[in-house]
């Protein structure tokens, strides 16, 4: 049986994730909470609220973007470095690339912080909805009205333009590089094949998609939106075009939050309700690992070797699964 | 699946052309000792006075919904500043939207019918639009964006009255009502008004739908030729069906002329009052209240629009009476 170590923080929980042993806990106050056994320090990342949040690459540190204007870098000892300051701006877009790269956003600008602290500007027409880094080269996708942009970032030349009607609000590239996907302000996501820009539509979703998960080795992307957990299939060279995708989980509720495990072909499902399950690809198998009585989930992470599960909720209510146990 | 007014929080939207004295009214309703504390999102930062960490400064950026309907239009940047602040809950209790002097109302307003997010978590309230005594009618000549600001208003703030005579500020409320006769006009100067007339109206909210009588217009007031009306159509109990019918066909079809829509209806056989709201094509309606014992059961439907097919609405409506 999984067991649960509840905490019940004063904020939106914004995102999650583990700092080694410790978990990390990023809240709509600004303030980061690191819980290691029965200590959880509070550490104020911000002046104002946190918008966005996510681990570093290397797991030893969590990335935060806020309303202060600041995308600032944490370890689990507190100690703490401003990476880019715009001052007035809602940072509220937030990325990692190659290298250490970081990109952040507010409005129709987005930045990219180069490894040796250049900061390199990327101006649009129109609000950027979200902002990815391709795996390798450098690359920024960038989400934004009626297209999705690619930026080579040390690259003098033209951004490539990737039209498709309506606001894109959400970007991701496939862990190989070879799919671009984002999320709609349509209750649907729209993808390209980046060889040769052909279009994938994901639609069906009662509500907008607002949280994606690629699977281990990028053979699914799990997704919120529904009242399952919705997973199109990237295995073949076509990813999920005239494939059915999987339906994970299905309830009368709606699915607020994923998360794929790290290794296994399980994906970590939260609803609106406050339950999360676990679910297997191949026989739709469930976990329970937490009942539902509260506010919808807004933040799930597996820890590196996919043993514990934190996750945290819209109105404070937050823990740490461990299913060794 | 929108939220009960106690835990979905109350949104503002502050209108009026340049110089009108909005931004008087923003400074006044954040300095003021209220009790409350107001998240406010505006296109112009330098012009509020007031230190306060939850100012917003965004650009308008405006697009249409992929749902074929043309006048869907919505605040893009509104959806993702709302859902920010949500998760800073707990931090204030309301949201006022500044809008830029020359903005339409109708992305804004729609923006909280269109977005789920945002109709699960705030509730738009009403729209106030902010015009002077002594230079709305010129605005209104020289630019629609004023005559729609008036034409979309729940309450209107008449500014500046102590700059116009008595008989200039009965032409002015004319000319408003004129084009919008359900708006509350509030008179001040210096947008010196109690905050209660301004703030938590319950404008769009059908539990709290009611309609003005239409105040009577003396002749001899010069009327500027309003391309903006109103028509107020009246009944007795309705037939359900066909009404239903006609006033989504009526709305599809007119909807872009459409400023705003409500109304109270009479269905032949139910004890409750229908309620009726819209904003250009978009429609909502839902069951108010019983109808009191001796109240007389009576429909009544306002549309206000520009350049509206006045014959056609009122056929329509005639159609739907009960025999």
């Amino acid at each position: 049986m999984p067991t649960i170590d509840p905490r019940t923080f004063d904020a939106y929980v914004v995102a999650c994730g583990f700092l080694g042993e410790a978990a990390v806990f990023a809240l709509g106050d600004g303030a980061l909470r690191v819980v290691l056994g029965e200590m959880d320090p509070t550490f104020a990342a911000h002046d104002g609220g946190i918008l966005a949040a996510r681990l570093s690459a290397d797991g030893r540190s969590i990335l935060t973007s806020g309303d202060d204007g600041r995308v600032v870098r944490t370890d689990a000892m507190g100690s703490s470095e401003t990476l880019i300051e715009k001052k007035g701006k809602w940072l509220d877009q937030l990325a990692e690339g190659p290298n250490g790269a970081i990109a952040t956003a507010a409005g129709r600008t987005a930045w990219v912080r180069l490894p040796d602290g250049t900061i390199k500007e990327f101006v649009h027409d129109k609000a950027v909805g979200g902002v990815a880094f391709f795996p390798k080269g450098l690359r920024l996708a960038v989400a934004t009205t009626d297209k999705a942009v690619l930026h080579w970032v040390n690259a003098s030349g033209a951004p490539v333009d990737l039209p498709w009607k309506g606001a894109h609000t959400g970007i991701t590239t496939s862990p190989d590089g070879k799919f671009l996907v984002t999320t709609m302000q349509e209750p649907a996501l729209h993808g390209w094949r980046v060889d040769d820009m052909k279009h994938m539509r994901m639609t069906g979703y009662p509500q907008k998609v607002k949280s994606i998960s690629w699977s281990a080795k990028g053979r699914f992307l799990a997704t919120s939106g529904a009242n399952a957990s919705i997973l199109w299939p990237f295995l073949s060279k076509d990813g999920p075009m005239g494939k059915a995708p999987l339906e994970l989980g299905p309830r009368e509720r709606i699915v607020t939050a994923v998360a794929c495990h790290p290794s296994e072909d399980v994906v970590a499902i939260g609803w609106d309700d406050g339950m999360i399950l676990a679910v297997r690809f191949g026989d739709s198998a469930e976990v329970l690992l937490r009942k539902g009585d509260d506010a919808p989930i807004s933040a799930l992470a597996w820890d590196a070797a996919g043993v514990r599960l934190a996750f945290g909720g819209e109105t404070g209510a937050a823990g740490i699964v461990d299913i060794r146990k | 699946m929108s939220q009960p007014a106690s835990t979905a929080i109350p949104v503002t939207v502050l209108t009026g052309y340049l110089g009108a004295g909005k931004t008087t009214l923003l400074n006044r309703i954040l300095s003021e000792d209220h009790g409350k504390k107001y998240a406010v999102i505006v296109n112009e930062f330098g012009e509020i006075g007031i230190d306060n960490d939850l100012v917003v400064d965004t650009d308008e950026e405006i697009f249409e919904m992929n749902n074929g309907c043309i006048c869907c239009t919505v605040r893009g940047d509104l959806i993702r500043i709302l859902e920010g602040l949500m998760k800073r809950k707990g931090r204030f209790d309301a949201v006022l939207i500044e809008t830029t002097g020359l903005a339409d109302p109708a992305p804004v307003a729609q923006t909280f019918f269109m977005d789920d997010d945002v109709r699960a978590k705030t509730r738009l309230d009403a729209i106030v639009t902010v015009v002077d005594a002594k230079n709305l009618m010129a605005r209104i000549e020289d630019s629609p964006e004023a005559e729609d600001q008036v034409a979309f208003a729940d309450v209107i703030l008449l500014n500046k009255v102590d700059l116009v005579s008595a008989e200039e500020l009965a032409t002015v409320k004319a000319e408003i009502l004129a084009i919008n006769p359900q708006a509350r006009i509030v008179e001040t100067e210096r947008c010196a008004v109690d905050l209660g007339e301004v703030l938590d109206r319950g404008a769009f909210d059908l539990d709290r739908i009611l309609l003005v009588e239409p105040e009577f217009l003396t002749a001899d007031h010069h009327h500027h030729d309003e391309s903006v009306k109103s028509i107020s159509l009246e009944a007795g109990d309705m037939e359900p069906e066909p009404f239903f019918a006609w006033i989504n066909k009526a709305t599809q079809e007119q909807g872009p002329n459409i400023r705003r829509m409500k109304g109270i209806i009479a269905f032949k056989g139910d004890p409750e009052r229908y309620v009726v709201q819209g904003v250009h094509m978009i429609v909502e309606g839902n069951h108010q209240r019983d109808w009191k014992p001796g109240e007389e059961r009576r429909t009544r439907l306002v549309f206000i629009g520009r350049d509206l097919d006045f014959a056609a609405l009122k056929a329509g409506f005639e159609a739907c009476k009960a025999g």
